[in-house]
């Protein structure tokens, strides 16, 4: 290598470096973005269109599994019913945001032994999912449980809420909330910290107290926490899976699947092993989601754009 | 640590025993993948692993036991890649997959050997895709009726044969507050049991074969006698409630309480009873009740496997192998009391002298004529199995709901064995 090329090409990169620079400390991020994300997005879709029993060859069926589910879904066998509980999911697990909230203000105050409170409203967060599952599956037990025990005190009838169909996405979903509202008071603790005294003040002087107070003057310095407990709390009740394969296997009789898990069972469990009809429902749901996505990735655009 | 010391040591033989004459030439490694994750179970092969190892010396064998609800997930990914010599399984449709695809190596030979295929007979069908033999069977166990001998003494009850004996039967014992029978259907297999009983007493084993593999619909006047039966049981209360919610060990306490005073299960549920604190004065065991006089009683007995995997490496080793589990002695030594305690698969073993294993003995080498099953979710293709358990639960929680579920069945049917 010659000195005039050394010299070349170093006054390449320093001509270049700002430009650079952002990029190579962008790369190994975009580069796993890429390989773990982006590309297994296109694979699944093309997965989708195949049908494959993890072993053989794959065979080519074109749009089959999509048709596959429109009549499952007409006919509102397993894919009516694992679609109808995600939207369930959704709407109830958004109750997290606001007890999330209530629990914050709460805490948020100045009395002694306070952080020892803190942590044991966080705890759920801390534990994993599969504990809050058990947990909760002995708590709903219609024979030894708890909630039949404190139900029996009113003299009402046991409940079997794991396994009867109407209330077991609901039992589901109550025992997910738990987990949830802590992380989102978790959330609204932080977002409370940097609330500034001196509105509070001034709301105060103006008269603004109770309810006003929090709706005119906190609520609006809380968004970006609000923004966050909203994003997590969306993803979460779509991709809630463990508490149901914990809790019921998707049962009694497959009506607590939702999507994540009936994919897993068609694809991965025992008795599944149609990876294509699986691809075909991650491609369902991941649909759902970019609806979700497009529009935060919108808003925080928007957000950008102000400042 | 152990096993290091363990390999040290066999290294050591093998170098002596290279100046002696050997009598075994089996060399090489042999991996032996397995899924006997219990701990009864897992000390029972490992011991059998170690006697084969001192027959073959030179033989530098590797097992590795994984857990056994992963290996069904994982042998997917094993049979292609790092792939073992040696690996089990489970019999009849269960190994279909992996047959079609080319997973297993064919051992039809090792079943032409005298030895094999003189007294391994029995279970020969199960192991049978296509006309060839997939591999060997090492364990197989009954399912029946374990029950409470004490109440069944206590209300003057005896053994029922027939449908109308064990409806009698289980009237007075829901008049005496209890229930018949205890079942955890979480997991939906137990309700495939039933069914496979039901089924197989009212239509008999080759119907119920044929409606495994798709050949017979859901919605055939005998399925839905079939269902009507089990609806007789249902309504009058013979199971216990929020089984739907119960797995079968969690089902168990209503039987060692006396709640219920019978389980339709295989006869691995009989070591829990005990445990937990039922003596043999009070457990005891019979076979399911004929339904229909007109076809021939036929009985549940899975059959847990050893196969050879396509890409195994050292084969020949494999071989010896599965000959050396088939073989009378080991046969009589894995599954006898203090081990499996299940049943032998080779005519010239005995069988331990445990009551249980005794009358189920009994009962499949002289009281099944009509065949032996493997169970609900072998027998029937996996997603068929799937759907179909899930119906099964269903029903027994509303039975009002048959005809839906069938149509169901139907629907799934029609689309499960077309591709």
């Amino acid at each position: 290598m010659t000195v005039s090329a050394e010299l070349d090409s170093e006054s390449w990169f320093h001509r270049n470096q700002q430009r650079i620079a952002p990029w190579l400390f962008l790369a190994p991020g975009l580069l796993f973005f890429l390989f773990y994300v982006i590309i297994p997005v296109f694979q699944s879709f093309n997965l989708s269109l195949y049908e494959w029993d993890g072993l053989g060859a794959a065979e080519y069926v074109g749009f089959r599994n999509y048709e596959d589910l429109y009549w499952e879904f007409s006919d509102r066998d397993a894919f009516y019913i694992s679609l109808k509980n995600n939207l369930i999911w959704l709407l109830l697990y958004l109750a997290a945001i606001p007890a999330g909230l209530f629990i914050a203000l709460f805490l948020n105050q100045t009395v002694k032994g306070i952080r020892l409170y803190k942590s044991l409203f966080f705890f759920p967060f801390v534990i994993s999912q599969v504990v809050v599952g058990l947990v909760f599956t002995w708590f709903y037990d219609p024979t030894f449980g708890l909630l039949n025990e404190f139900l029996g005190l009113f003299g009402m009838g046991p409940l079997n809420v794991l396994g009867d169909e109407r209330f077991v996405t609901y039992g589901i979903i109550f025992a997910g909330l738990w987990p949830q509202t802590a992380y989102c008071m978790i959330l609204y603790l932080t977002g409370l910290n940097a609330v500034d005294p001196e509105q509070i003040e001034a709301g105060r002087l103006d008269g603004a107290k109770g309810f006003r107070m929090l709706w005119h003057i906190i609520l609006p310095q809380l968004r970006p926490a609000t923004f966050i407990a909203f994003v997590v709390t969306i993803i979460g009740a779509l991709r809630s899976f463990d508490l149901i394969s914990i809790m019921t296997q998707g049962g009694p009789f497959g009506s607590s699947r939702v999507l994540a898990y009936y994919m897993f069972e068609v694809a991965l469990s025992e008795y599944g092993f149609r990876m294509g009809y699986g691809a075909a429902i991650a491609v369902i749901l991941f649909l759902i989601m970019l609806c979700f996505i497009a529009y935060f990735l919108w808003s925080m655009y928007r957000e950008e754009r102000r400042h | 640590m152990h096993s290091m010391f363990k390999r040290t040591a066999m290294a050591l033989v093998a170098s002596v025993a290279l100046t002696a004459p050997v009598a075994a030439e089996l060399t090489g490694e042999l991996r032996i993948f397995l899924d006997t994750s219990n701990p009864a179970p897992r000390a029972t092969m490992e011991a059998m692993i170690e006697r084969f190892q001192q027959q073959h010396p030179d033989l530098e064998i590797e097992t590795t036991v994984i857990d056994r609800e992963a290996y069904k997930t994982q042998i997917r990914n094993f049979l292609t890649a790092d792939t073992p010599d040696v690996a089990n399984w489970y019999a009849a449709n269960r190994m279909k997959p992996y047959v079609d695809a080319g997973l297993f190596e064919d051992v039809s030979d090792l079943w032409a050997e005298a030895e094999i295929s003189d007294n391994l007979g029995s279970t020969k069908g199960a192991l049978t895709i296509d006309g060839k033999q997939w591999g060997v069977p090492y364990t197989y166990y009954q399912w029946g009726v374990y029950y409470r001998k004490d109440i069944f003494d206590e209300l003057g009850l005896s053994e029922p044969t027939t449908w109308k004996e064990e409806l009698a039967n289980c009237q007075k014992i829901i008049d005496s507050g209890r229930t018949c029978y205890t079942i955890g259907t979480k997991f939906l297999w137990t309700a495939g049991g039933w069914f496979d009983y039901l089924n197989m007493r009212t239509n008999g084993f080759d119907f119920h074969q044929q409606l495994a593999n798709g050949e017979i619909s859901w919605e055939d006047d005998r399925v839905k006698q079939t269902f009507a039966n089990w609806k007789q049981l249902i309504d009058m209360g013979a199971f216990i409630d929020n089984h739907q919610t119960y797995s079968w060990q969690e089902a168990l306490p209503f039987m060692v309480k006396g709640d219920a005073a019978a389980y339709l299960m295989g006869n691995f549920a009989v070591a829990p009873l005990r445990e937990a604190g039922l003596s043999d004065d009070q457990l005891d065991f019979y076979q399911f009740v004929a339904i229909n006089p007109d076809v021939e009683l036929a009985e549940d007995a899975p059959t847990d496997t050893f196969h050879i995997p396509a890409n195994a490496l050292n084969k020949e080793a494999a071989r010896a192998f599965l000959r050396f589990v088939v073989s009378a002695d080991e046969q009589t030594e894995i599954n006898n009391g203090s081990n499996l305690g299940q049943l032998p698969v080779n005519a010239q073993s005995s069988v331990d002298a445990d009551k249980f294993l005794q009358q189920g003995f009994n009962m499949l080498s002289s009281n099944s004529p009509g065949g032996i099953a493997q169970f609900w979710d072998r027998d029937a293709p996996a997603e068929m199995a799937k759907v179909s358990m899930e119906g099964f639960q269903e029903f027994m929680v509303k039975p009002d709901n048959a005809d839906k579920i069938l149509a169901k069945l139907e629907r799934a049917r029609t689309r499960i064995y077309d591709q």
